[in-house]
């Protein structure tokens, strides 16, 4: 029983870190952009078939690095033909073209890849099972957690300690006030931009490491990283990690006593954050709620 | 009468002309009764949505989820409780209205994009739902074997079921009381109090009027007339299945209603017109209709972001 729980735990801090990973660049370009992107599954996807592109010529660790830096380049094409003339509308006008770019993003894959699966290789060394006792715990799946500890922390680095940092920081509580003291707000937000579209490319080629590739793959990670949003707090990153791993962990252990309810009790906590506490754990009164 | 309501009543007149004689005009431009009738359930949807979106301002991007609880509780009633369409109708309006009204008091604080973002996620609540639970719903397979039924008046019965032009009518019928309710709802003093909330929130609360209320009032009217939509969308397919629930459809109901003209009252039936029959067209003709569909979205947002019936507006408060 207790190995039950602490693989369900395991399993929910994983698939919570890929939630978070998703969530925070989501959260990065709404915070700054004010667009919710629908399309962020549609990157994940991207970067994840640009990894199975690149693998068999740069290897695996290339492409890790590589196939996300490609994405966030294709993101930032997209931010300068698109989204940039959605700056200062309606909300709404974001959130709809995000959707059909998501329409079009998914049937263009499957147009070039085709419908079914195909898999990311994996070097084998981080194939391998570290503990006979606790088989699940494989070195892909460290290795997954560690990468994404390691990318979230230097973010956060970058946000607090570099001045690119504080501007988009400064830029989430007040964007006038940061126009207005000369910085250049249009090349903030694409740099924003593509900082996000990068997290999304690179949790595609984690995710491609262990599921393998579909081009519908990016749907069911952008339910979960919108709940993460909301639990976390709008206009929080630190509160979108947690939630993000919130929800993974709380799937992991209803999935111990109530197998079919596991997708279902993220819901649950997002009723009762917004019952309780309407803001979202980590979020400001007056965030753009 | 002045020049302005003698061209309005011109223009309702043609409107409905258009509507009741769709069965038979539309043949000759290649259309079949069953489309019409789609468009006519799908259009009911997007005004629908519209009454929240275009005339009370706040953007839900979940409605899918009120039409597909409709769905499954016409579907549902007929199959379990008695084989009465009105039954069913009036099953799914309540199931899905209220459903909706009761989410819609966690909802009325949020504003903006945080809105969008609760009613997405609370949308696909019941997506799972319907997903899961194999033994009520049928799951991903769908909800079958039920029928609509035909109606009873006493001496005589009209068969729903095998005369597609008879449920036409009959989803005309409906439309046209569910539509003229909508009117009205629009023309009371409450339907310019939800103008005037989306005009300026800030300026109708300085005037005494309880906002939250009046959004929460008119999100759960929205909610209604999207579950009676579903629950036609049921009889018209004798068919549900999760994707009725799903937030993509909720986008087609909020493209519809944008690329149609969502600050016009009939601007999103025009736009489900265009929309279900492009769709039914490129599916037909392409397996890649997603990206044409999606070229299509991006297209509006881009060059018609006050839709089709707002650019022959002048710009002016509506």
């Amino acid at each position: 029983m207790l190995e039950l729980i602490f693989f369900n735990v395991t399993n929910g801090l994983i698939v919570g870190a890929f939630y978070a990973l998703m969530a925070i660049g989501l959260s990065l370009i709404l915070n700054l952009s004010g667009v919710i992107n629908f399309a962020h599954g549609g990157f994940l996807v991207i970067g994840g078939y640009l990894a199975y592109v690149l693998t068999p010529y740069i290897g695996f660790w290339g492409a890790l690095i590589v196939s996300p830096l490609l994405t966030a380049m294709i993101g930032i094409a997209v931010e300068w033909l698109l989204i940039r003339r959605l700056y200062g509308r309606d909300p709404l006008y974001g959130l709809l073209l995000t959707f059909g770019l998501a329409f079009i993003i998914e049937d263009g894959t499957r147009q070039i890849w085709g419908a079914n699966g195909l898999p990311v290789s994996v070097p084998a060394a981080l194939m391998s099972s570290l503990s006979s006792r606790f088989f699940f715990i494989t070195g892909y799946r460290m290795f997954m957690v560690a990468t994404v500890a390691i990318v979230v922390a230097l973010l956060f680095v970058l946000l607090r300690y570099t001045r690119v940092g504080v501007r988009i920081r400064a830029g989430t509580l007040d964007l006038e006030t940061v126009a207005a003291l000369g910085v250049n707000v249009r090349a903030l937000r694409s740099f924003n931009f593509a900082v996000g579209i990068f997290l999304a490319g690179l949790a595609g080629v984690l995710a491609g490491g262990q599921l393998g590739l579909e081009p519908t793959m990016g749907d069911g990670l952008l339910m979960p990283s919108f709940i993460a949003i909301i639990v976390g707090g709008v206009g929080s990153l630190t509160g979108t990690l947690v939630g993000g791993l919130l929800i993974g962990v709380a799937a992991g252990l209803t999935a111990v006593v109530f197998p079919s309810a596991s997708d279902a009790v993220m819901y649950v906590i997002m009723a009762i954050v917004l019952l309780v506490r309407p803001r979202g754990l980590f979020g400001e009164e007056g965030m753009l709620a | 009468m002045t020049a302005d309501q003698r061209k309005h009543l011109a223009v309702l007149a043609a409107i409905w002309a258009a509507l009741l004689f769709a069965p038979y005009w539309m043949p000759l431009f290649g259309g079949y009764t069953a489309l019409g009738s789609r468009v006519l359930v799908l259009g009911l949807g997007a005004m629908s949505l519209n009454f929240l979106l275009g005339f009370t301002g706040v953007l839900s991007f979940g409605h899918a989820a009120w039409f597909g609880l409709g769905a499954y509780a016409c579907g549902l009633a007929l199959k379990h409780i008695a084989l009465s369409t009105p039954l069913g109708l009036l099953a799914g309006t309540l199931v899905g209205g209220v459903a909706g009204a009761l989410l819609g008091t966690l909802l009325v604080r949020r504003r903006g994009i945080y809105f969008a973002m609760v009613t997405i996620a609370f949308g696909q609540v019941f997506y799972y739902i319907a997903f899961q639970w194999l033994s009520l719903t049928g799951g991903d397979d769908g909800l079958r074997g039920f029928a609509r039924q035909p109606l009873h008046f006493g001496l005589f019965q009209i068969d729903l079921l095998h005369n597609d032009i008879y449920f036409y009518y009959f989803v005309l019928f409906c439309f046209a009381i569910a539509v003229g309710l909508m009117a009205f709802i629009l023309r009371s003093p409450f339907g310019r109090t939800m103008i005037a909330i989306r005009e300026n929130e800030r300026r109708a609360r300085f005037l005494g009027i309880p906002v939250e209320l009046h959004i929460w009032i008119a999100f759960a009217l929205s909610c209604f007339f999207m579950a009676f939509a579903g629950s036609l969308y049921a009889l018209l397919n004798n068919f549900a299945d999760p994707r009725m629930l799903h937030y993509s459809l909720s986008g087609d109901f909020v493209i519809m209603a944008v690329m149609g003209g969502m600050r016009t009252f009939w601007g999103p039936l025009l736009g489900a017109i265009v929309f279900v029959v492009l769709q039914d067209y490129i599916s037909s003709v392409t397996v890649n209709w997603m990206s044409f569909i999606g070229l299509l979205i991006v297209l509006v947002v881009l060059f018609f972001p006050r839709g089709f019936l707002g650019m022959l507006r002048p710009r002016r408060a509506a």
